[in-house]
C-alpha cells in the first residue's frame, strides 16, 4: 500500500506518496512550482535552484527535498519569487540568450519562467561568454551559447538512450557540456535526432535543422498562456513535432 | 588506417595494476599527468576502452581537477602557493622574478617545453615561507637566493629527485602543545582498548567523551559513528578526510607528518566499531610529498598485526586502509564531492540525505571525518573519556589545533583546549597590531578587534583550524579579494548561485577595491551574497560570500574610503573602453574621450 501524507503549500493542503518530492507533490496537485533541470522523468538534480522553496523556515530545492507530513511550504512569496528572478537573471547573463534572435523564443521554458517571475531585464553585468555553434550533425544544431548546464540533455542520454552522448567537462564558471566523439562534433557521435535527449533541452540550445519558425511567433507554446499552465516544454514535444 | 587505439605501455600497466577500474579513473589520471605533464588524448582513449567509460566521461573528469591538463606543461611545473598569507610573505614578487628570469608569462609553458610557471590555492604551507609546488612536490622557504638557483636547477635541466635536500623540508612547527599533541599513543592501544570494551562499549565511550566533527561542521562524531553502524549493508566504508584545502588550514599536514599512526589507529578503531573491512585515506594533491612516508607507516602497521587480516590475531577483525590522492580541487573536502572523486568521477556534492552515512561510498554505509577527528578518536580510546572531557568547555570539548599564518612572530600550529580566547592566541604567537582575525579560512569569519575577547568553540567561533592574522598595516581588500577569486576558482559550477554568483560577486569585489563602485554596487553584493548563502547546492556555495560580507558589515569605513561618489557607475570604463577606437583611428583629442 503506498503511504501518503500531507504537506502545506502557500496554505493548501495537499497530499503526497511515499517517495515524493515537494516539487513532485506540488505539479500532481496543481501547484506550479518554477523549474528548469527538474523534469519528472529523471532523476532529481537540484542544480537551477529556481525551484526553491521555503520549507519550515529554511529554503531547500523543492526538486530535492522529499515531502514529509506536516512540512508548511512557502513557494510564491514575493521574496522567493525575487531570488528565483534573480537566479533566472544569472542564468541570461552567463550566457548569451538574446530571445529575439532565438528560435526557440516563445516555446522557451527559460524565457517562459522569466515572464511568471516578472523579470523585465537580466539585471547583472553580461559576461558574454565566447562560445561556439556545432552544425556538424545533419539533423539536430546545439548552440552553447543558450546552454545552461541544466544537464537534462546527459541525463536522456544516459538513462533512456543509453548512448552517453553528452557530459560537462570544465569546473565552476568555465563548466560546459561535451560531447562524446572523436573530434568533440556531434556529427561525428552517434546521436540521432529521434534520441530522447533531443526532446528535453528546455532552452534553444539543442535545435531540430530544418524547421525553422514553422510555428509563427504568436503562436507558440507559452505565447498565448503562461508556463504555470502549459508546463514544461518537453512535456509538449510531441505536439511540436 | 584502422582507428586503433596506440597503446601505450606505461597506460597499458597502469591499466593492469588498476584492475581496469573505472573507480580508480582519478588515480590512473594523476599517474599520467605526473608521467607525461599532461592527459595525451591516447592515453583518454585506451582509458575509455580499456575501463568501459566515455572518452566525454573522462575528458569530463580531466576538465575539472585543476592539477590535470589537456595540453603539455612544462617538463618542470612549478606552482605558487597563491593563499593571501603568501601574498603577504612575497610569493607574487617572486613568482614574477622566477617568471622574468626563466623568460616565461604566467601559466603558459615555455617554447621550449622546459617549464611552466603558474600560480595555485594555499598548499597548507603557510608556516613555511614561500611555497611550491614543483612536478606535484612541495618546495618552502623559497625566497631570492633559492628564486636564483631554482632557475639554474630548470635551466640545467636537474630532475627534481636531484634538487638539494634541504629545499624540500617541512618542519612542524608546533609552538604549543597541549594533552593531545603531548600523549604518544597509536601503537595498537586504541585497539586494544576496543577488544577489551567491545564495540558498543567504545562508541558509548566516544558519545561521552562528546568529541564534535575537526572539519568544521561540529556534528558528534559518535553519532555518526552509530547511524553508519546501524545502516545494514554488505559492505561499510571508512574515509579519513585529507583533502585540507581551507585557505590557512595545515594542521593535517602536521598530524599526517608526525601522527600519523594515530591518524590510522583512529579510522581501524572506527572501522571496528562500525564494521568496515576498507578504509581510504583522501590525500589533497598537494601534500604528494607525504604519500610515500604513509604508504610506509601503513606496510609497519600491517607488519605489526594493527592493520590488515586477523588484527590483534582476532579473527574476523579485517581492515586495510588505502590512499588516495586527489587533484586540485577544493570542493573535495566536502563529504560527498569527496566521495565522487574517490569514485573516480567529477567532484560535484551529491544531494543530500540521503548522508555518507547510509549512502556513501559506493552508495554503502561511510563514515568520513577529519584527520583530527579520528586522531582525537585514537586518543580518547586509548586514554580515556575523562581525559578527553577535562578540556575544553561544556559543548565543545578536548582541544582544537590552530594553524597560525599571517602577521606574527612565530606562524606555526597551537593545540589549546576549546574555549581559549581570540588574543590569547595572538599574543601566544607574538601579533600585535592586529586589525583582523580571519577565521576558519576563507570560508569562515573575518574577526574585528572589538570581538577578539570572544571564545574559540562551537559555540561561539567555531573553526576548521585556521587562524589568519592581518596587521593595521594590510590592506584587508587583498584579502577579500583573494578569497572572491579563489571561491571563483573552485566552485564546482553545478548549482547557478555559486557559479554565477560568485564571479559576479568577484567582479564587484574588484570594482569596489579600485574605487569605483557606488552604493547600489554594495546592495547588489549584498544581495547576491545572501542569495548565495540561501539558495546554494552546498556548503562552498554557502559560505563562498562571508569574507566579503564581512568586509561590508564590520569594516563599514573601510568600505565608504573606496565608494565613488556617484549612485551608478558602469560595470566597466568607458573612457578605457575607447582605447582601442582611439588607436586604429588615431585619434586623442578630448572628443574621443569621455570623462
Amino acid at each position: 500500500m503506498t503511504q501518503t501524507g500531507m504537506i502545506k503549500i502557500d496554505g493548501r493542503t495537499i497530499t503526497f506518496e511515499q517517495g515524493d518530492t515537494i516539487i513532485d507533490a506540488a505539479l500532481r496537485a496543481g501547484e506550479y512550482i518554477p523549474h528548469l533541470c527538474h523534469n519528472p522523468e529523471f532523476h532529481p538534480h537540484g542544480s537551477c535552484r529556481v525551484c526553491i522553496v521555503e520549507v519550515n523556515g529554511r529554503q531547500a530545492s523543492a526538486c530535492t527535498l522529499q515531502a514529509a507530513d506536516g512540512m508548511e511550504v512557502i513557494n510564491k512569496s514575493e521574496s522567493i519569487m525575487e531570488e528565483r528572478r534573480n537566479l533566472l537573471q544569472m542564468l541570461f547573463v552567463e550566457g548569451n540568450h538574446i530571445c529575439p534572435g532565438c528560435e526557440k523564443s516563445g516555446a522557451c521554458q527559460l524565457q517562459a519562467v522569466a515572464y511568471f517571475t516578472n523579470m523585465l531585464s537580466p539585471h547583472y553585468t553580461h559576461f558574454f561568454p565566447r562560445r561556439t555553434l556545432d552544425a556538424s550533425h545533419p539533423d539536430t544544431v546545439i548552440d552553447f551559447d543558450r546552454c545552461i548546464l541544466c544537464e537534462l540533455c546527459v541525463r536522456a542520454s544516459h538513462d533512456v538512450d543509453h548512448k552517453n552522448v553528452f557530459a560537462i567537462s570544465g569546473r565552476g564558471i568555465n563548466s560546459h557540456l561535451v560531447i562524446n566523439s572523436p573530434s568533440g562534433k556531434l556529427g561525428d557521435s552517434d546521436f540521432a535526432a529521434s534520441d530522447k535527449a533531443a526532446h528535453v533541452c528546455p532552452v534553444g540550445a539543442i535545435l531540430p535543422k530544418h524547421r525553422g519558425y514553422d510555428q509563427p511567433i504568436g503562436r507558440r507554446l507559452y505565447d498565448k498562456q503562461p508556463v504555470s499552465i502549459v508546463g514544461d516544454v518537453a512535456a509538449h514535444e510531441q505536439d511540436e513535432s | 588506417m584502422s582507428a586503433q587505439i596506440n597503446s601505450d605501455n606505461f597506460v597499458t600497466d597502469l591499466l593492469t595494476a588498476n584492475n581496469q577500474d573505472p573507480g580508480r579513473l582519478l588515480q590512473c589520471l594523476h599517474a599520467i599527468q605526473y608521467r607525461y605533464s599532461y592527459i595525451p588524448k591516447h592515453a583518454i582513449d585506451q582509458l575509455a576502452s580499456a575501463m568501459q567509460l566515455t572518452q566525454a566521461h573522462i575528458e569530463g573528469v580531466v576538465g575539472f581537477y585543476a592539477f590535470l591538463h589537456t595540453t603539455p606543461r612544462g617538463q618542470f611545473d612549478i606552482l605558487f602557493s597563491d593563499n593571501i598569507t603568501d601574498y603577504m610573505l612575497g610569493s607574487r614578487e617572486l613568482m614574477r622574478w622566477l617568471c622574468d628570469r626563466l623568460g616565461v608569462e604566467p601559466g603558459v609553458p615555455r617554447s621550449d617545453g622546459r617549464v611552466t610557471v603558474d600560480a595555485t590555492p594555499c598548499t597548507g604551507m603557510c608556516d613555511q615561507g614561500v611555497s611550491i609546488l614543483v612536478n606535484g612536490i612541495t618546495v618552502t622557504q623559497v625566497d631570492d637566493r633559492r628564486v636564483v638557483i631554482i632557475a639554474d636547477l630548470v635551466e640545467k635541466n636537474v630532475p627534481v629527485a636531484h634538487w638539494p635536500a634541504e629545499f624540500f623540508t617541512v618542519q612542524d612547527h608546533i609552538f604549543r602543545r597541549d594533552r593531545m599533541l603531548f600523549s604518544d599513543t597509536g601503537k595498537g592501544e586504541a585497539l586494544h582498548a576496543l577488544h577489551e570494551k567491545g564495540a558498543d562499549g567504545m562508541l558509548d565511550d566516544i558519545e561521552k567523551s562528546g568529541l564534535r566533527g575537526r572539519g568544521g561542521a561540529g556534528f558528534f562524531t559518535a553519532l555518526k559513528w552509530r547511524f553508519c553502524k546501524q545502516a545494514e549493508a554488505d559492505a561499510h566504508y571508512v574515509i579519513c578526510n585529507a583533502d585540507e584545502g581551507e585557505p590557512g588550514t595545515f594542521k593535517d599536514r602536521v598530524l599526517l607528518t608526525s601522527h600519523s599512526n594515530c591518524v590510522f589507529e583512529g579510522m581501524t578503531l572506527c572501522a571496528g566499531i562500525i564494521g568496515a573491512k576498507q578504509g581510504y585515506l583522501y590525500l589533497r594533491g598537494e601534500y604528494l610529498y607525504l604519500r610515500e612516508q604513509l604508504e610506509q607507516i601503513l606496510a609497519q602497521r600491517r607488519e605489526k598485526g594493527l592493520l590488515g587480516k586477523n588484527i590483534l590475531g582476532r579473527d574476523g577483525f579485517d581492515f586495510d586502509i588505502e590512499i588516495h590522492i586527489g587533484a586540485g580541487a577544493y570542493i573535495c573536502g566536502e563529504e560527498s564531492a569527496l566521495i565522487e572523486s574517490l569514485e573516480g568521477k567529477r567532484g560535484i556534492p551529491r544531494i543530500r540525505p540521503p548522508f555518507p552515512v547510509t549512502h556513501g561510498y559506493r552508495n554503502k554505509p561511510t563514515v568520513v571525518n577529519n584527520v583530527e577527528t579520528f586522531t582525537a578518536a585514537a586518543k580518547i580510546a586509548s586514554l580515556g573519556v575523562d581525559w578527553f572531557r577535562d578540556m575544553g568547555t561544556t559543548q565543545s570539548t578536548g582541544t582544537r589545533l590552530l594553524s597560525v599564518s599571517g602577521d606574527c612572530a612565530r606562524p606555526g600550529i597551537y593545540e589549546y583546549p576549546f574555549g581559549i580566547t581570540v588574543q590569547q592566541v595572538l599574543d601566544d604567537c607574538g601579533a600585535t597590531d592586529t586589525q583582523a582575525v580571519q577565521m576558519a579560512g576563507a570560508a569562515g569569519s573575518m574577526i574585528p578587534p572589538q570581538d577578539f575577547g570572544r571564545a574559540i568553540a562551537f559555540e561561539d567561533v567555531a573553526t576548521g583550524g585556521s587562524f589568519m592574522i592581518f596587521n593595521q598595516q594590510r590592506d584587508l581588500y587583498e584579502m577579500v579579494l583573494n578569497f572572491a577569486r579563489f571561491f571563483v576558482h573552485e566552485s564546482c559550477g553545478f548549482c547557478t548561485p555559486c557559479r554565477v554568483g560568485g564571479s559576479l560577486l568577484k567582479d564587484l569585489v574588484e570594482k569596489l577595491y579600485h574605487c569605483r563602485a557606488s552604493r547600489y554596487d554594495v546592495e547588489q553584493m549584498k544581495n547576491i551574497g545572501a542569495l548565495m548563502q540561501r539558495s546554494s547546492h552546498c556548503g562552498l556555495g554557502t559560505t563562498a560570500p562571508n569574507p566579503v560580507l564581512d568586509l561590508l558589515n564590520h569594516f563599514p569605513g573601510l568600505v565608504e574610503q573606496h565608494l565613488s561618489h556617484d549612485s551608478y557607475e558602469p560595470a566597466f570604463d568607458v573612457d578605457a573602453s575607447l582605447q582601442q577606437a582611439r588607436q586604429i583611428t588615431g585619434r586623442d583629442d578630448e572628443g574621443a574621450h569621455i570623462r
